[in-house]
């Protein structure tokens, strides 16, 4: 296992360097630079700014640049946001996108993984049909339109809930609903057709030729084999959703890192676009190196490569 | 004459698609006695699986219906039974055992937990001689080292091993009753012998009756004491191993037996097959539905579906060319001749 994960890890590395690498030359190709505004500066000033973050260099110069600073784990200071470095705006924002993302994901997989279980369970019966409605809903109702009835309804007009801001734990149940709703319609759909293909396999008919009841078989038997496609895909939802929603956060005006991803590219902000890129990157990769892992601890048949037997 | 165990009754099941209904089984009655053993034979899709399955409720409905008759357990009728009492009978007087041991079992369980859920379902015990139970029941099935085994998961066995876990799981709560599924139809041929003897040898401890269903012959003769062969839905001839293998009366019988490689005996003739296929079970046809396959059909094949004629006090056979006044026809001599070889060979081998 621990030779698995070392190998893992050194993977990691690799695909770090090769996404460094396309976002610096990505960053390049984008017109446009930190300092362009209504108001051009002097071109005197331009040219001190440029010095000054290191944008005067030639390219492979700023290149290495930026390559060490991510070893480094120092991405430098906004070039936004004065004074600002990239380190602080992610150690600041991103606990609260982490909160508000775990908070979502355990709304999501719970209400998910209930939802499908229902559905397949009762198949082509009433609460399947049901189930299937709400998952469709929560899946093509976009998350902003959700957010706003929410605001509207729950908060505003009923007043069980505050409209927005983010001073404790009622202020993130809207939001992390509002997140939390359509992946929960994806992972309903992905456990109901996981779990109807094993209803259909011998040892479900075997489980209930032993006289199990019906709860006791989908949770001891049918769940635990029909979770692998659910876990692959929850993988990089987790990644993507503890990395927190531009939409949601500004809905709610939440103070988190969901919005760096986006104003850190319309400004041209490029150390904070590095810095972001790579954080998410690291956490997604991280992620598919744990679905992997569970893989094994969930079916006893995978062995991972190069693990103990 | 031993207690009588089970009977079924005129049993109908259908199956509703969107083609049509399917009737699966179409009037089939039986009956089995305390340690005897049953087999049912017959082509894919003559009904024997849906029948077998019928007996433990085990049917989805839907698509399945329960048409009519009933399915009586010493005397008591299954078929009104809630899903909650009949959980209380799967397993704990009716167990089956499954075709296919690889897909059988959870992949993700221990061996032991899947024996010991059985056994905990259905007596209370404490978990600790329930789990005892099931090492013993391991070491009654033949899997050696079974303190070792309980604690592994079904890939680290082979299929006969598997299959021995299967039979053991089946045995957990001591059932009167063993459906046995086709078990031996995945398993390579050392293998089947094994597993026969063992089912053998377990029936002869525990007294338990068998209903073995199975479309291999050589499997019946072997383990059979009486003998249901079934043709689309319908138990078309009925009897002791000996009626049936010495003296059939049903054409479908006699092509059934005929078609039996002969490895020894008459090693120069063709393989005989039966010409045609099973009848569509949505659109029946009139009459006799084996009559378009039946050599020997005559008008009122095509006409009516004949009764079922009593041969002798334990043979029964559906077939037309039993009444007074049918022609005399036998046995033809080359599918007899196929059978003698493939008795002389069956006794040779014991």
């Amino acid at each position: 296992m621990l030779r698995y994960i070392c190998k893992r890890l050194i993977y990691i590395l690799m695909a770090l360097f090769i996404i460094v690498t396309a976002t610096f030359f990505l960053m390049r190709l984008a017109p446009g630079s930190p300092f362009a505004s209504e108001r051009a500066f002097p071109p005197k000033i331009e040219a001190q700014l440029n010095a000054k973050y290191g944008l005067d260099n030639p390219w492979y110069i700023q290149y290495k640049d930026y390559l060490v600073d991510t070893i480094s784990f120092d991405f430098g200071e906004s070039m936004k946001y004065k004074g600002r470095s990239t380190n602080d705006i992610i150690s600041e924002s991103f606990p609260i996108s982490l909160t508000l993302g775990i908070e979502a994901m355990i709304l999501a997989v719970g209400i998910g993984i209930l939802l499908g279980a229902i559905a397949a369970l009762y198949h082509n019966k009433l609460p399947d049909y049901l189930a299937s409605t709400i998952a469709v809903l929560g899946i093509s109702v976009p998350s902003f339109i959700l957010a706003g009835l929410m605001q509207y309804f729950l908060a505003f007009k009923f007043g069980h809930f505050p409209v927005s801001g983010w001073k404790g734990f009622n202020y993130s149940i809207l939001p992390a609903l509002a997140i939390a709703i359509t992946h929960a319609g994806f992972i309903a759909k992905l456990t109901r057709a996981s779990m109807l293909e094993q209803s259909n396999s011998d040892y479900v008919k075997m489980a209930r030729s032993k006289g199990l009841g019906k709860w006791t078989i989908v949770i001891r038997h049918t769940l635990r084999n029909a979770l692998m496609p659910v876990i692959t895909y929850l993988g990089p939802l987790t990644a993507g959703v503890v990395t927190g929603s531009f939409i949601i956060e500004q809905i709610f005006a939440i103070p988190g890192l969901g919005k760096h991803f986006v104003t850190s590219i319309t400004n041209r902000d490029y150390t904070v676009i590095m810095g972001t890129t790579v954080f998410y990157s690291i956490i997604l990769l991280f992620a598919v190196l744990i679905v992997d892992i569970l893989y094994s601890v969930i079916d006893p048949r995978i062995k991972l490569k190069g693990a103990k037997k | 004459m031993t207690r009588k165990l089970l009977e079924v009754n005129d049993l109908k099941i259908h199956f509703k698609t969107y083609a049509g209904v399917v009737q699966a089984v179409r009037g089939v009655s039986f009956d089995l006695y305390e340690g005897e053993t049953l087999a049912i034979v017959g082509e894919s899709g003559s009904g024997k699986s849906v029948t077998s399955n019928a007996i433990m409720k085990l049917i989805p409905q839907p698509p399945g219906i329960y048409a009519g008759g009933e399915i009586k357990l010493e005397g008591r009728n299954l078929l009104p039974l809630s899903e909650k009492q009949m959980s209380k009978i799967r397993g704990n007087e009716i167990a089956m055992i499954f075709q296919d041991p690889m897909t059988a079992l959870n992949p993700t369980m221990r061996i032991g937990r899947q024996i010991t859920e059985v056994i905990l379902k259905h007596q209370k015990i404490p978990a600790a001689e329930a789990r005892e139970r099931a090492v013993k029941l391991l070491n009654l099935v033949g899997i050696p080292m079974p303190e070792k085994r309980f604690k592994q998961y079904p890939y680290e066995f082979s299929g006969g091993m598997r299959q021995r876990v299967v039979i053991a799981i089946a045995l957990a709560a001591d059932p009167k009753l063993l459906i046995a599924d086709e078990p031996t139809t995945a398993l390579d041929v050392t293998i089947q012998a094994q597993i026969l003897e063992l089912m053998k040898d377990i029936q002869k401890k525990r007294k338990t009756s068998i209903i073995f269903i199975t479309h291999d012959l050589g499997v019946v003769a072997n383990v059979a004491d009486r003998v249901a062969v079934m043709y689309a839905g319908q138990i078309v001839e009925y009897g002791t191993v000996n009626d049936i293998f010495y003296n059939p009366k049903h054409p479908y019988t006699w092509g059934l037996l005929g078609s039996m490689p002969d490895l020894r005996n008459n090693v120069n003739e063709e393989l005989r097959t039966i010409p045609g296929s099973p009848p569509d079970l949505i659109h029946l046809p009139k009459g006799d539905a084996f009559a378009p396959r039946n050599e020997f059909a005559m008008a009122i094949d095509y006409e009516e579906e004949p009764p079922m004629f009593q041969v002798s006090e334990t043979h029964f056979a559906k077939t037309w060319l039993l009444h007074p006044d049918a022609p005399k026809i036998d046995i033809p001599e080359a599918i007899s001749r196929r059978i003698e070889g493939y008795l002389k060979e069956a006794q040779v081998n014991g």
